[in-house]
């Protein structure tokens, strides 16, 4: 029989690398974002010589100068209204076509659900070359209308399931006393459908603002015109300039990056929801 | 009445009527469009379209070796992101469904690289990994392992295993909330059982954890594959596809075939072709998944 002291020590050696496993995992995670802050302090000068993650002076003048010269500014603004703009569209569109598809019956709603289904499991990753000419030919191209309906188009399929599979729990007594009193169909889906879903409802605008904000692909298929390119692009392009100005790039990495940290840091609740539920889908 | 029912199957129809227009113009079209323009020679402007058959498809699969190697770079990330990244995230998933502190605190901090851009992650990593300047090199200096030291993305030899495991980084926490929500739904009676039967630790992972995860891992299995294949972002980031094609991945030839060369006909073929080999693998795995369950 081995002692009590054999076990407690066997058991705080197995902590410890449990912990050291996790913190440095953990620290991993938060670096490359820290030395991201701290390069963007420095000048172009001392970021090839100071290795130090807190800078001797802090140049937080960087951040101005990105967003003027840089052209972050107006790239922040473009990601920020086609990220409501994207999010609101998905919420109207995609909630209005789940109430339906949960409640009503008409012809053909299996199989266009179905359809809508389908398109989240059947990969075709390269349908982005005939979007593009699609996208010439209706002279949607470096447009923002183009963009922003591309990427409700995105967004749609997974947000209509959440958002059915949240109706088709929902009992219908509260549906049902609103008829009564007379409202409309277009009535109950806003007075009592909408707030009900609230939940859900936040999964989905968390998730697609994420993603919208993140994306850069069609947006780099899209846009020609540099007034119109969100952040992504922005950076991209900063970085593809002949000499890299370092301090500049991290200012606007940072400032694409932050909105989103915190973002996410509010919402996390709902992020850990949407990739539970999003897993099951896939 | 019948006027009724009629307005009322209409409006019916307008419920879903923006989706399906969206949905219509964005994807069934494109999609329709995939199939017919990998049939012509086309540079995407003129309004000549030469119909050449099935010409594209057998230069794509006799007659391109770099899409070939894209291929198998794309397949060798995927191998790395099925194995080490989402072994990572199992052990950090079963470390965190333990009784430990600050678990919700490591639970926050794995998700922060998914959350973030491909583009902002490949960007902060190029440049710690910078060759001249970067933190890597510089720390490897400090601590006297210079001989260390490399071009981390534009040398061939680590390219490719340097963007393997960046993607990782970024990718495992997806992995991680996943194992660790299917841990959480394992009844603690069964280990419970267990215990008072006598089995240790390691009888307990082996004969209860594993068999009642695997659904779980053959899930995060085929997410993992189907989202690296099909990654290129980060990595249009972090090399462009270089040094010299070293980097190079499926989604980013049918890129460089239609932007570069000006051959959407091409492109189009190539991405059938993909669509094809992802769809073969996916339903290889959902049988085998639908195997395991039952």
């Amino acid at each position: 029989m081995k002692s009590a002291a054999y076990y407690t020590a066997k058991k705080i050696t197995f902590n410890t690398f449990v912990y050291l496993f996790l913190i440095s995992v953990a620290l991993s995670c938060i670096f490359p974002l820290l030395w991201m802050l701290s390069s963007s302090l420095k000048t172009q000068e001392t970021i090839f010589q100071d290795m130090s993650l807190i800078p001797r002076e802090l140049h937080f003048e960087n951040y101005m100068r990105a967003w003027t010269e840089g052209g972050f500014g107006r790239c922040f603004l473009n990601s920020i209204f086609y990220t409501t703009s994207v999010v609101f569209g998905i919420v109207i569109v995609s909630s209005l076509a789940a109430y339906a598809f949960s409640r009503f019956k008409f012809p053909g709603k299996n199989l266009i659900f179905y359809i809508f289904m389908g398109a989240m499991m059947i990969p075709i990753p390269g349908s982005f070359v005939a979007l593009y000419v699609l996208l010439n030919k209706l002279h949607l191209r470096d447009t923002p209308v183009g963009y922003i309906l591309c990427m409700i188009n995105v967004g749609l399929s997974t947000s209509i399931f959440l958002l059915k599979t949240f109706f088709d729990k929902l009992p219908h007594e509260l549906e049902d006393a609103a008829r009564i009193d007379g409202c409309s169909k277009w009535g109950i889906w806003r007075h009592v459908a909408l707030p009900l879903a609230r939940p859900v409802l936040a999964v989905v605008i968390v998730f697609n603002t994420l993603n919208v904000w993140n994306e850069y692909f069609l947006a780099l298929l899209i846009f020609d015109s540099p007034r119109l390119m969100p952040l992504q692009l922005g950076l991209m392009k900063l970085q593809g300039e002949f000499v890299t100005q370092y301090p500049l790039l991290m200012s606007g990495l940072t400032i694409t990056a932050l909105p989103i940290v915190l973002l996410y840091l509010l919402m996390q609740k709902y992020i850990v929801k949407g990739v539970t539920q999003g897993a099951v889908v896939g | 009445m019948n006027y009724l029912k009629l307005k009322s199957t209409f409006e019916n129809y307008l419920f879903i009527l923006p989706a399906v227009v969206i949905f219509a113009i964005f994807y069934i079209i494109p999609f329709i469009w995939v199939f017919q323009l990998s049939v012509f020679e086309w540079d995407g402007i003129s309004p000549l379209k030469t119909a050449i058959g099935l010409a594209n498809f057998k230069e794509v699969i006799t007659g391109d070796p770099i899409w070939w190697q894209s291929m198998l770079n794309a397949g060798y990330i995927t191998i790395i992101a099925l194995t080490f990244q989402n072994a990572v995230a199992f052990f950090l998933a079963l470390a965190c469904d333990r009784e430990i502190r600050f678990k919700n605190w490591f639970r926050v901090i794995f998700f922060i690289p998914p959350v973030l851009s491909e583009v902002v992650v490949g960007l902060v990593w190029q440049w710690i990994l910078d060759g001249n300047f970067g933190l890597l090199n510089g720390w490897l200096t400090k601590i006297g392992l210079a001989h260390l030291a490399k071009y981390w993305l534009s040398d061939p030899a680590t390219a490719l295993n340097t963007v393997a495991i960046i993607h990782c980084w970024k990718g495992f926490g997806w992995g991680f909330l996943i194992f660790l929500a299917g841990l959480q739904g394992i009844p603690r009676e069964l280990y419970e059982a267990a215990r008072v039967d006598g089995a240790n630790a390691f009888y307990c992972f082996k004969n209860i954890t594993i068999p009642l995860m695997i659904p779980v891992i053959v899930l995060v299995g085929i997410l993992t594959i189907l989202g690296t294949m099909q990654a290129f972002v980060l990595i249009m980031a972090m090399t462009g596809g270089g040094p010299a094609y070293h980097t190079q991945v499926p989604v980013l030839r049918i890129y460089a075939s239609m932007q570069g060369a000006s051959r959407f006909g091409y492109a189009c073929a190539q991405s059938l072709i993909f669509g094809v080999i992802l769809i073969t693998i996916s339903f290889i795995q959902y049988r085998f998944s639908g195997k395991q369950s039952r």
